[in-house]
């Protein structure tokens, strides 16, 4: 079970404002589908077949790119060629 | 080229979020016919939004390389279709537009996530049209609306411009009204993309025999138990005896992995969202946030005016799996299932050539029927398990109960996508359409 405290810590971390109105209902909710997830407790840790993993590189070749000026008109605000974004330090 | 619109004329169905008349004209396999697109599919100069609020005012700087595949084949674009906010739902409920009504029932949903593409072919509004598919988006409202979707194997599809939702689950597909049409469709929009990663060089080549003599189709029990409306599991039984008097046999089996598919689909692709959803931020693109606040103020604010109940519902489920303390006991143990799944199917396959069952546990619900996520979530529970393993999978019409569509499901093996359309192309002839 999760409580509306833990809700509101995930909201957090996830860059979402929940209202307090709503923390009760998606904590019944969230509940209630982690209930559902349970299932998965009964599927062995090392079950199946895992693939072989391994990762392939390219060659970093130059390729045509967006035109700077299209990329910069769609956010409100740009500023020689940045985008303004809201203040990292408090 | 600009779009030009928009374009005002009879959407009953609210199908389009934007309606427009792009003929860039010129021949091809596609030349002259209207295609609908669906809204998370990138359109350079055509407003793309996901049906969310947050990418209101956005307009893509580029095409999809689908969308560039069908114009170079001399199709027009119709407009962008309506859908659950990011693809996130089974009736296009959870649309910032507005539902989707169903052609065939206006006072129920056409499924989802796709709906708007599926409705705008089953009125007749474009023949064909472009829907993607993360636990059954485009098999889903094909079933609930009455036409054909294909679902391509993973890698099959480029998914470049494709607004990412989950992607180790999704492909962009073809909905039509016959199985000849998506195949066209399929063969267009198949052709290599390096900029997609997962995409192997495997051209479409199609192939419609309507031949099944000798195929050895699998049933596997579970498609049928519970939760399956037994009217739909009839009219889907009495379409598999059609293919085997065409000469198909039918082979007994199970797949235990089904007990807990859909658990692992829900917990992969919310996980896949919290992070595939974390770029919208009103920073870049879309709703743009106030840039007077502090950074998690700012962002917090526009992503809860932004997105939809549904959407953040998936972003903190997600969140919490991934978290630490969580990981173990939800995404890992959602991999392993996942594998499991998929060790099923290659198991089944190597006794038959196609599975078959329906393709919805139910034939459309009424808009406004389904209030609790978690029952929302039990309809998908015979698309998903297709998506976790990668396979082809097509929806094709096969009767009516209570006067509403009925699907029937075909999965194929991976890359098999020719077979499992020949396969529904067989029964659409058999069946007399």
């Amino acid at each position: 079970m999760v409580s509306p405290d833990d809700v509101e810590k995930i909201a957090n971390l996830a860059d979402i404002r929940l209202s307090g109105d709503r923390l009760g209902e998606f904590t019944r909710e969230f509940n209630a589908i982690l209930e559902y997830f349970d299932i998965l407790d009964t599927v062995a840790e090392e079950a199946g077949e895992k693939r072989g993993e391994f990762n392939i590189m390219r060659e970093d070749e130059v390729t045509p790119s967006l035109p700077q000026g299209e990329v910069l008109a769609l956010p409100r605000d740009s500023e020689e060629g940045f985008i303004r974004a809201p203040r990292v330090m408090e | 080229m600009k779009a030009q619109g928009p374009v005002t004329g009879e959407d009953p169905f609210n199908a389009f979020i934007t309606r427009c008349e792009w003929k860039p004209g010129g021949k091809g396999m596609l030349a002259g016919i209207m295609v609908a697109v669906k809204d998370n599919i990138s359109t350079r100069g055509i407003p793309t939004s996901c049906g969310s609020r947050i990418l209101e005012g956005y307009t893509p700087p580029y095409n999809a390389h689908v969308v560039d595949l069908i114009l170079r084949e001399g199709a027009g674009i119709a407009g962008k279709t309506n859908m659950d906010e990011f693809g996130m739902g089974s009736s296009t409920e959870n649309s910032a537009f507005g539902p989707t009504k169903n052609p065939a029932d206006p006072s129920r949903v056409p499924g989802g996530s796709s709906g708007g593409s599926a409705a705008a072919v089953a009125a007749g509004m474009v023949p064909m049209a472009l829907g993607s598919d993360t636990g059954g988006s485009i098999r889903c409202p094909a079933a609930f609306c009455g036409i054909v979707g294909l679902k391509p194997s993973y890698g099959r599809v480029s998914r470049y411009g494709l607004v990412a939702y989950a992607n180790s689950l999704e492909q962009i597909g073809p909905l039509a009204r016959t199985v000849r049409e998506v195949s066209l469709l399929m063969e267009v929009i198949s052709r290599y993309d390096p900029r997609d990663s997962t995409m192997g060089d495997r051209p479409f080549t199609p192939r419609l025999t309507g031949e099944v003599k000798g195929l050895r189709i699998g049933a596997p029990a579970e498609f049928f138990g519970a939760g399956v409306d037994p009217a739909v599991g009839e009219s889907v039984r009495e379409a598999i005896g059609l293919l085997e008097q065409s000469g198909a046999c039918v082979v007994p089996c199970s797949m235990p992995s089904m007990a807990y598919a859909l658990a692992a689909y829900y917990v992969t692709c919310t996980s896949e969202a919290s992070s595939n959803l974390a770029r919208f931020d009103g920073v870049r693109y879309g709703t743009p946030d106030d840039i007077r606040k502090p950074w998690h103020d700012a962002f917090r604010e526009v992503r809860a005016k932004g997105f939809g109940e549904e959407v953040r519902r998936r972003i903190l489920l997600g969140t919490f799996a991934l978290s630490a303390g969580y990981y173990g006991k939800y995404y890992a143990k959602a991999q392993a299932a996942r594998r499991n799944v998929s060790a099923d199917f290659a198991r089944i396959f190597r006794d038959v050539d196609v599975i078959a069952g329906p393709t919805m546990p139910t034939v459309a619900f009424r808009i406004g029927e389904k209030t609790d996520p978690l029952s929302m979530y039990l309809s998908d529970i015979l698309t998903v398990p297709a998506n976790l393993a990668g396979i082809p999978a097509v929806s094709v019409p096969c009767g009516k109960v209570n006067g509403l569509p009925v699907g029937l499901q075909i999965m194929g093996k991976p890359l098999e996508d020719e077979r499992v359309l020949d396969v529904a192309y067989a029964y659409e002839q058999g069946a007399g359409r």
